[in-house]
């Protein structure tokens, strides 16, 4: 097991290390951060952005790659430079990474669980209302972009409140600053600013999960060993748990890889529109100001979460799929 | 679901109108969409302006069909570009397996690391004033990677057909076997691809303009007029709805007819039927 973990591990921590340096050099080259120095009236001297520039690291006469180097080594004592302003990116990412995990883990386990589960019944319901009504509806779902979705979501909880007369949903950040009060009141004010953000990230994972739960479902229920124990008397229910839902798993690990990459791009909508201070808002502002150590900070974290999903998804073939072991 | 057939007549209904609407909108309307009607600040769909107008006065109509058609070239352009080259890739690595496997393959994951959107909101900006073909490139350049996973799969099991080996021991050169004998195998999946792909274009496309990192005023494209009607999408529906409904649409429509494609050309995939 560990000689079939440990290529796997290896070949992640190259991806890594050589994402974060092609991420540097896309970002050094795409981005101009002199523009931001230099964008104020009035105009400071070019000596000045200069000495500002290369306060923060991002001097742009030496090298990119000596720069990289220079922040590379920084980086790796667990120092990943300063913002643009001066800041610490460490301190930024502190703050911020938190509001992220939470939203991509509520967004992951929802769309996974709640997706798996909408298959299996979609499946067994075969050809009846629930499996029809539930193609059509992950067909519209994944038919809607993830940003007009969140926006729809928005307006929908906007009419939904006003009908109500007071605001249940709320779909601005992620807690109501100053909200003050005994834990049970600070979570339920949290949950009700997660629930919109969350239901954007997880919806479209709930549908395409579904449907390759479905199809994986369906395969399985044409399966010999399922029939077997029906004839020896299992109820289909049990029969499905207990000899059919681990085989309907295995092909789904593929899915949770890639899954999560679509995900990822859909927390980033998430955050920004609904005002989460988190990783993908702080990687859209960062990239308007020409903020390369932000922006760089932000790949790395994408890279370390999706290389966890890639590592996950394996570990969970490893455990659903006894051939894989040997 | 609609079942295939008039699934698939339904979408080419809906995007062979979404395409008169793109092409001719701007000859039909009265009005272009620069234009500035002082005297109808944010007037609803009337008989003067069929959409309505904005806040500034500028016909909803014609900058719908300015923003579409933007968005219907560049899905078009990205859909045949990142297919072909997600083609190649896939078909060189599978078939030749070894070091070009390799090579390609920890390419096709590092593209995969970081995800596409993040890439593209850095570099959007920069390629965007070499022009609409650099710019769509980007979306390409960022949209082939599951694809050529999915054809070094298929290329791996044709290269041991017999007819494939057959053609290797007569002396047939590899490029030439990959175009005359792998290609022609996966023609049915790449097409699919390729209609389903359009619509991830246009997606990425009008996400990218709705957070102000795509096209820049003065042009328009679907997002960035989503984006300047989203705050008035309540006061001013008609503002919000019709660049939307356009885009929700199209992706339908595509959706629509790439599913039914899938199902009539490939039997194998008839249960998993997932759209963009």
């Amino acid at each position: 097991m560990a000689g079939r973990a440990l290529p796997r591990i290896t070949r992640s921590i190259a991806l890594l290390l050589v994402s974060v340096l092609v991420s540097y050099v896309v970002a050094s080259a795409a981005l101009c951060p002199r523009a931001h120095f230099e964008d104020r009236t009035p105009r400071p001297p070019a000596a000045a952005v200069d000495h500002e520039l290369a306060a923060v690291g991002l001097d742009d006469s030496t090298p990119v790659l000596a720069r990289f180097g220079h922040w590379a080594w920084r980086a790796l004592h667990g120092d990943l430079g300063r913002t643009i302003d001066g800041g610490s990116v460490n301190a930024q990412l502190g703050e911020r990474i938190g509001v992220s995990v939470r939203l991509l883990l509520v967004g992951t386990l929802a769309g996974a669980g709640l997706g798996v589960l909408a298959g299996v019944w979609a499946a067994v319901r075969r050809g009846r209302l629930p499996d029809h009504a539930m193609t059509v509806l992950s067909f519209l779902v994944l038919s809607v972009p993830t940003f007009v979705l969140a926006l729809l979501l928005k307006d929908g909880a906007l009419s939904f409140n006003h009908c109500l007369g007071h605001t249940v949903i709320r779909y601005t950040g992620e807690s109501t600053p100053d909200h003050k009060g005994t834990w049970t009141s600070q979570l339920a004010d949290r949950s009700s600013h997660l629930v919109l953000p969350a239901a954007t990230v997880a919806l479209g994972s709930i549908a395409s999960y579904s449907r390759y739960q479905r199809a994986a479902t369906l395969d399985l229920l044409a399966a010999d060993h399922l029939r077997t124990a029906l004839a020896k008397g299992l109820t289909p229910g049990r029969a499905l748990l207990r000899h059919g839902l681990r085989v309907s798993l295995i092909p789904m690990t593929t899915f949770f890889s890639f899954g999560f990459l679509t995900l990822f791009t859909g927390s980033v909508f998430a955050e920004q529109i609904f005002g989460w201070p988190g990783m993908g808002s702080w990687f859209l502002e960062a990239a308007q100001e020409g903020d390369v150590n932000s922006v760089v900070a932000v790949c790395l974290f994408s890279a370390v979460t999706v290389l966890l999903a890639g590592l996950l998804a394996d570990a969970l073939l490893l455990v659903l799929d006894p051939r894989v072991r040997r | 679901m609609l079942p295939p057939l008039p699934g698939a007549l339904v979408g080419l209904a809906l995007i062979t109108l979404l395409g008169l609407y793109a092409v001719l909108g701007p000859y039909v309307s009265p009005w272009s969409p620069t234009d500035i009607d002082y005297r109808a600040l944010s007037v609803p769909p009337g008989a003067g302006h069929w959409f309505g107008t904005n806040r500034i006065g500028q016909d909803v109509f014609a900058q719908t069909a300015r923003g579409l058609r933007k968005s219907l070239l560049i899905g078009l352009f990205v859909a045949l570009a990142s297919t072909a080259f997600a083609a190649l890739v896939g078909t060189c690595a599978g078939y030749f397996g070894g070091w070009t496997d390799r090579v390609l393959t920890f390419v096709v994951d590092l593209f995969l690391v970081v995800p596409g959107f993040l890439v593209l909101v850095m570099v959007a900006p920069a390629l965007r004033a070499a022009g609409w073909v650099a710019y769509a490139g980007a979306f390409a350049a960022l949209g082939w990677m599951l694809t050529a996973r999915a054809v070094r799969a298929t290329a791996l099991s044709l290269r041991e057909r017999p007819y494939v080996t057959a053609a290797r021991h007569m002396g047939v050169r590899p490029l030439r076997i990959v175009r005359r004998h792998i290609l022609p195998h996966m023609a049915s999946f790449l097409i699919t691809h390729a209609t389903i792909a359009t619509a991830g274009a246009v997606i990425s496309e009008a996400g990218l303009s709705y957070f102000g990192f795509g096209v820049q005023p003065p042009d328009v494209s679907l997002g960035t007029l989503i984006a300047d009607s989203t705050e008035v999408a309540l006061t001013y529906p008609w503002m919000f709805f019709f660049p939307t409904g356009m885009l929700l649409c199209f992706v339908l429509a595509v959706n629509l007819v790439g599913q039914a494609l899938r199902r009539v050309l490939d039997p194998s995939a008839a249960g998993a039927e997932v759209p963009a």
